[in-house]
């Protein structure tokens, strides 16, 4: 066979339930894990003449998403109905938006996994092609003797979000829920959490000889619900298909499923199976307008997006890729970083160190936050809660830094404080005066204790080797010395007067 | 001439209740006894709580004793279609499907006239899921036309229809997707209205076809019709297409609307296929609006002619797809044959619905179906807005249009029902009102054949009030509230 090189071409449908208290066209309340059937309402089990009314938050988190992803927001969207029954559908069919739906267009920046985890990888932006409101369905399970179903998920509020055919490969599929991910829960608009089904997605997937400009028959993967089965279907379907193409076959349109046990994707249904949803426009919900003046309001509730804010943390404040990859996808996180370096604004790589390290590491300890950022299952983050319960506030930790910079107190004995400050809540300069830990600065007495342990015959031996060269040697001198002045001594001042006594 | 108290015009029992004469307690109870001694023969009810209509009737009473009375229809009756929801209480619409099925929850109505003080009670027949026009679709109960029981009462609110013209309730309400408040009320002699679409809730009202439905009166007089409204209308955070507006006064601004009107007459309404001693009528009704000086114009509603063949697959498309719920999984019937989800399904449908319904969610399901959407769903919805363009521009030159409700009187038993398309025919001065969301009000006002016929007037949108107003004036100027069915 010839060995023609292949691209992927990937479109994704991510669903993302959005973050509101009741359903997006009923009064019940929407929250994960409830016990079954509690959270349902006449609406919701679609009895006999209820009806669906928007949730205006769950629109205003729709829109809030558009502005975020640039998108535009059509001056007038509407609803329509998807018939197909099913049991997990309680009205046998789903409010959704099929020519009118609430954003058109817009774009996400995503960032390729770099070449190691402390380099910046690539970053490319992916078009959308837009984004619709519509209702999530209830869960089936299949007990022996049955099927039972909870509609506490029907109706809950789900925004899908349609890319274009812009993704060339797994890893910049998975880049791509990743940054979603980051997006909308840094705006507060979903939690996006796939092991509660929270964000769920559908793959298309072709592949064409690379230069090829038309896309190629497309097969559709359904619920890949978390990162390794979007990762793992759309790196096998795109070999299946190669295998095909070169084995001579031509692609079918069909809708297929992922086996994460035997690792293939499987037919659900071919084309001629395809349902006929036919749609049509509800009549019970009138079509909804947005204003200029309501997306002005609803833009400025936005922040800033994490990949900007990632780049100003690099370039204004000269922190690290690592250090911006542990804060950014993290907006409490970072509005503690940036209240703290509003605090002092002299040593914002100081601020962030102390933060990235120490104050995740004891949050951690606590059990108030998990720092695994990008672990798969889960991105936890720091939520604003466990911040709002830090016992350390963001001037208090400048205060910290301050004090160390300023050379009050030494490194070593900052990193005792900031234990104290954890478990006492008390200000950086309260602890040192408590404990008479300000570092002495007192070049007189700095040099007197010197001159008495270099007096010592323990010292010959060091003084030798140093004046022989040895630069090490000093270090065995300095112990002593900052063990006789308690710690206090700031070592700069005791390094450079012991060199002037030996010089 | 029968002396139930429920013959009696809201007003008067209002004012015999507020005298202290009657009480609501002996109010309902000659009600309940009306239905004993004629409904047996009618069929209007196909059951009520009688307790639970007792206990409202005393707690009525309890307040007038401690001033506490809510309003004009406190304690007064009113009898529910049985495709509006009383929480408690059995909700069938008349439906094998919904046989065992109980509400949980009360429609906005319903919990607005709780609020004034009324009575909610009884299940009233109609045809299967408000689809017909002469309650013989009712897989429940055949109901009989009070002034001839060998005629239909009309529908699909046949049941309110028939009990209000018999005396067993003084109130009722009814929805009207094609004309089922307006035609059965014609039918029985009562007065019926037809709100603007979306002046009253849905919330709690089975659906037939959402974009046409509308809950209204069905009353003895004018201005029970009125009151009736006024309890119910108004805006609902239940329902989206509720009307935000203010509600006026419908009493106090009915006395201030006086004539003469300009008065519209549509000529593709008495065409071909009117009944000639109908026609005869509805002209009287004419002559009478003309002598009281009104100015009489013929105007043109040429897009009308489209209207029973667009409202037929708008309604169907709308209908196949609110009945898909009707699934036997949740509530309702399930067929005990089945024994799969598919089986479920189409067993449980099969079983719990009625030819007329399944005919009509195999047309609805076709229209929307692929490859014919364009040509049907869609060409019915701009031939709907040609429909109230029509109207829109009549109004410009007239306050509202005299036109009948019905081609016929109540036709017997069985005699159109192997003729569909004549069926449907029946619906044809009704179903444009419905397709323009317009108000309209029928009003008894002659006999034709020894039975009842009415007019209907039509108003411009939220316009109630001109058309209660000049019904209200045709009404005193003649004596068919004072007459009453045989029984």
């Amino acid at each position: 066979m010839s060995s023609t090189e292949f691209e992927i071409v990937i479109g994704l449908e991510v669903h993302v339930q959005l973050k509101t208290k009741s359903k997006v066209f009923a009064h019940a309340a929407y929250h994960y894990g409830a016990e079954p059937n509690t959270l349902i309402d006449p609406v919701v089990l679609a009895l006999p003449g209820a009806l669906p009314v928007l949730n205006k938050a769950a629109l205003t988190q729709a829109v809030r998403y558009g502005l975020l992803v640039g998108a535009e927001i059509p001056p007038v969207s509407k609803w329509d109905r998807k018939n197909y029954f099913y049991p997990d559908s309680p009205k046998n069919y789903q409010l959704s938006q099929k020519d009118f739906p609430i954003t058109m267009g817009g774009e996400v920046e995503i960032e390729l996994p770099g070449p190691a985890r402390n380099i910046m990888g690539e970053h490319k932006v992916i078009r959308l092609h837009h984004a619709h409101l519509e209702e999530d369905v209830g869960k089936l399970s299949h007990a022996t003797g049955g099927s039972l179903v909870d509609y506490n998920r029907a109706g809950a509020p789900l925004l899908e979000i349609v890319t274009e055919p812009d993704l060339r490969s797994a890893d910049e599929a998975v880049a791509l829920l990743n940054a979603i991910r980051m997006l909308l829960i840094s705006a507060g608009i979903a939690d996006c959490d796939m092991e509660k089904g929270q964000m769920r997605c559908d793959a298309n997937v072709s592949v064409r000889p690379k230069g090829q400009k038309e896309l190629n028959t497309r097969t559709e993967m359904k619920n890949l619900n978390s990162i390794s089965g979007v990762k793992n279907a759309i790196e096998y379907e795109a070999r299946r298909q190669i295998r095909e193409v070169e084995a001579g076959r031509t692609i079918q349109q069909e809708t297929r499923g992922w086996n994460a046990e035997t690792g293939r994707t499987y037919t659900l249904r071919t084309k001629e199976d395809a349902h006929d949803y036919r749609y049509f426009p509800d009549p019970d919900l009138m079509p909804v307008k947005v204003s200029e003046e309501e997306k002005a309001q609803l833009k400025a509730t936005l922040p800033e997006r994490p990949y900007d804010r990632q780049r100003r943390y690099m370039e204004v404040f000269n922190l690290p890729f690592t250090v911006t990859s542990v804060f950014v996808p993290d907006r409490p996180l970072c509005e503690y970083f940036e209240a703290a370096v509003s605090e002092y604004p002299a040593n914002s790589l100081g601020i962030a160190n102390l933060i990235a390290n120490d104050l995740l590491r004891d949050l951690a300890a606590s059990g108030k936050a998990s720092v695994d950022m990008f672990g798969e299952a889960d991105a936890s983050t720091v939520t604003a809660a466990s911040l709002a319960d830090c016992p350390i506030k963001p001037a208090q930790l400048a205060g910290l830094v301050k004090l160390t910079d300023e050379g009050v107190i030494s490194k070593q004995q900052a990193k005792d404080v900031f234990t104290e400050m954890f478990s006492t809540g008390k200000d950086a300069s309260v602890i040192v005066d408590e404990k008479g830990l300000r570092q002495s600065n007192d070049t007189g007495e700095i040099e007197s204790i010197i001159k008495e342990v270099l007096a010592q015959p323990t010292s010959a031996k060091s003084i030798a080797e140093f004046k022989a060269g040895n630069e090490k040697a000093l270090n065995a001198l300095k112990g002593p010395v900052m063990k006789a002045s308690k710690g206090k001594a700031n070592p700069k001042l005791v390094d450079e007067i012991i060199r002037k006594l030996l010089g | 001439m029968s002396d139930s108290l429920s013959f009696k015009s809201v007003a008067e029992l209002s004012s015999l209740l507020a005298a202290g004469k009657i009480t609501s307690l002996e109010l309902m109870q000659s009600c309940i006894d009306r239905i004993s001694a004629v409904d047996g023969k009618i069929g209007a009810f196909l059951g009520f709580d009688q307790e639970d209509a007792i206990a409202q009737a005393k707690a009525s009473d309890e307040r007038r004793k401690n001033g506490k009375t809510l309003g004009p229809l406190d304690g007064i009756p009113v009898g529910l279609k049985d495709n509006i929801s009383l929480a408690g209480q059995p909700l069938t619409c008349a439906s094998k499907m919904l046989k065992s099925y109980v509400s949980p929850y009360d429609a906005t109505v319903t919990a607005r006239l709780r609020q004034a003080g009324a009575i909610v009670w009884g299940w009233l027949n109609m045809d299967e899921f408000a689809m017909g026009s002469t309650t013989e679709n009712s897989a429940c109960k055949k109901t009989c036309n009070p002034w001839d029981i060998s005629r239909v009462p009309g529908g699909s609110s046949g049941g309110c229809a028939a009990a209000v013209s018999a005396g067993m309730t003084p109130l009722a309400l009814g929805s009207d997707t094609g004309g089922s408040i307006r035609q059965p009320a014609s039918y029985c002699g009562v007065v019926g209205m037809k709100p603007t679409y979306g002046r009253v809730s849905r919330y709690g009202v089975a659906a037939f076809a959402s974009s046409l439905d509308q809950v209204g009166p069905l009353a003895h007089t004018v201005e029970d019709a009125a009151l009736l409204l006024q309890a119910i209308a108004g805006a609902d955070s239940h329902d989206g297409t509720a009307l935000v507006n203010p509600v006026p006064d419908y009493l106090r601004e009915m006395d201030s609307k006086k004539g003469p009107w300009k008065v519209g007459v549509p000529k593709e309404f008495f065409g071909d296929g009117l009944d000639s001693a109908v026609r005869e009528q509805v002209q009287k009704a004419i002559e009478f609006y003309k002598k009281a000086g009104c100015t009489i114009t013929e105007i043109s509603l040429p897009e009308t002619r489209y209207a029973v063949a667009a409202y037929y697959i708008i309604a169907t498309a709308e209908a196949s797809s609110n009945l898909a719920r009707f699934d036997g999984i949740r509530y309702g019937h399930r067929s005990d044959k089945a024994t799969d989800a598919v089986d479920v399904y189409s067993l449980s449908r099969a079983e719990g619905f009625g030819p007329e319904v399944k005919r009509r969610i195999i047309l609805g399901t076709y229209v929307l179906t692929s490859g014919y959407y364009d040509a049907y769903y869609v060409r019915a919805q701009k031939i709907r807005t040609l429909i109230r363009d029509d109207f829109m521009r009549a109004f410009n030159d007239v306050d509202f249009i005299l036109a009948p409700v019905s081609p016929t009187i109540a036709p017997k038993f069985g005699e159109k029902s192997n003729d569909l398309l004549a069926l449907y025919l029946g619906d044809i001065y009704t179903i444009p009102v419905n397709l323009a969301g317009l108000p309209a009000i029928s009003v008894p006002c002659g006999v034709a054949h020894e039975m009842p016929v009415s007019f209907q007037l039509i108003g411009k949108p939220l316009d109630e009030v001109t058309l209660f107003a000049a019904a209200r004036e045709f009404e005193k100027a003649h004596d068919f509230v004072t007459r009453h069915p045989q029984l």
